[in-house]
């Protein structure tokens, strides 16, 4: 099942780790940022509306 | 029939991304998982290159990425220019962090190829070069936003950098075919099949490339929302102070 990627495996294998690890982390962070703001603006909606 | 203009009320624009989100996030998540599978786990090796003609499932869709990220940019900043939609700006804003992350892949990716066929991680070839400065452009379009406090002056003058970027972008693109030196090969996508990649490589090639362009657009989206709720509670904050 697994390749033989022969003398190349380190390149092989750093491309993937390093191209899978920075999409997981810009997902991650983007997910995160949205349910901060998300979050923030709905706790000052709810505070404008109370205070008129 | 609906004006794409309509999607400049950022209501509209959050309530239809919404629906389709979810949509995008799973088309991106099945494209990526089986173009990648496929291109590590069932493709051979190529006859010159061996296994690490496999890092082309990343690094052509991210390059490709990278520079399309710049192009959407710079449409939606001639539309600030001229239509002076918010949207289009922080569409614009939200795009920048995702293409500087597709130019990181594209750089990375081609050092740990360039390492073992070229024997360098690093040559000033017109492409690579070309795409360097594209990751600087990036940078620097990043820092102008969070530098201007003012959102219209920041979008103003972020727009201008994207115009003058955009040369970069092009070259980063045409490099190859302008001058005719340095080490890196022509496109390895072309309408010529004669100059396309072998089909056993192209197949997985062009589902790992739709699974970037998916999980770009699904960022975009989630991100522009952000920034258009960033954007509202700043003015909101702004209103309160004011009393």
């Amino acid at each position: 099942m697994t390749p033989d990627l022969g003398k190349y495996a380190v390149s092989v294998l750093s491309s993937y780790g390093v191209s899978i690890a920075l999409i997981v982390v810009l997902v991650a962070w983007s997910v995160m940022r949205a349910r901060r703001v998300r979050s923030a603006l709905e706790r000052i909606e709810t505070r404008v509306r109370r205070n008129g | 029939m609906a004006s794409v203009w309509e999607y400049a009320n950022p209501v509209k624009f959050i309530r239809t991304t919404d629906r389709v989100m979810p949509w995008l996030w799973a088309g991106s998540a099945i494209c990526l998982v089986v173009g990648l599978v496929w291109g590590f786990f069932f493709t051979p090796d190529d006859f010159r290159q061996g296994s690490t003609v496999k890092i082309i499932y990343l690094h052509v869709p991210s390059a490709l990425m990278a520079i399309n990220a710049w192009l959407m940019m710079l449409v939606a900043s001639l539309i600030w220019i001229v239509r002076r939609h918010h949207v289009s700006a922080l569409a614009a804003r939200a795009a920048a962090p995702v293409g500087a992350v597709m130019t990181v892949i594209a750089l990375a990716t081609g050092a740990f190829w360039g390492q073992p066929i070229w024997g360098t991680w690093w040559v000033w070839d017109p492409r690579l070069t070309s795409f360097l400065i594209l990751f600087l452009f990036y940078l620097g379009y990043i820092a102008l936003w969070s530098a201007i406090e003012d959102d219209d002056s920041a979008a103003d003058l972020t727009s201008i950098l994207c115009l003058v970027g955009s040369v970069f972008a092009l070259l980063s693109r045409y490099a190859v075919n302008f001058w005719n030196q340095g080490l890196h090969q022509g496109a390895s996508l072309s309408l010529d099949k004669e100059e396309n990649v072998a089909d056993v490589f192209y197949f997985p090639l062009l589902v790992c490339i739709a699974g970037f362009v998916l999980l770009f657009i699904a960022l975009v989206f989630l991100r522009t929302q952000t920034e258009i709720r960033a954007r509202r509670t700043r003015v909101l904050l702004a209103r309160e102070r004011q009393g």
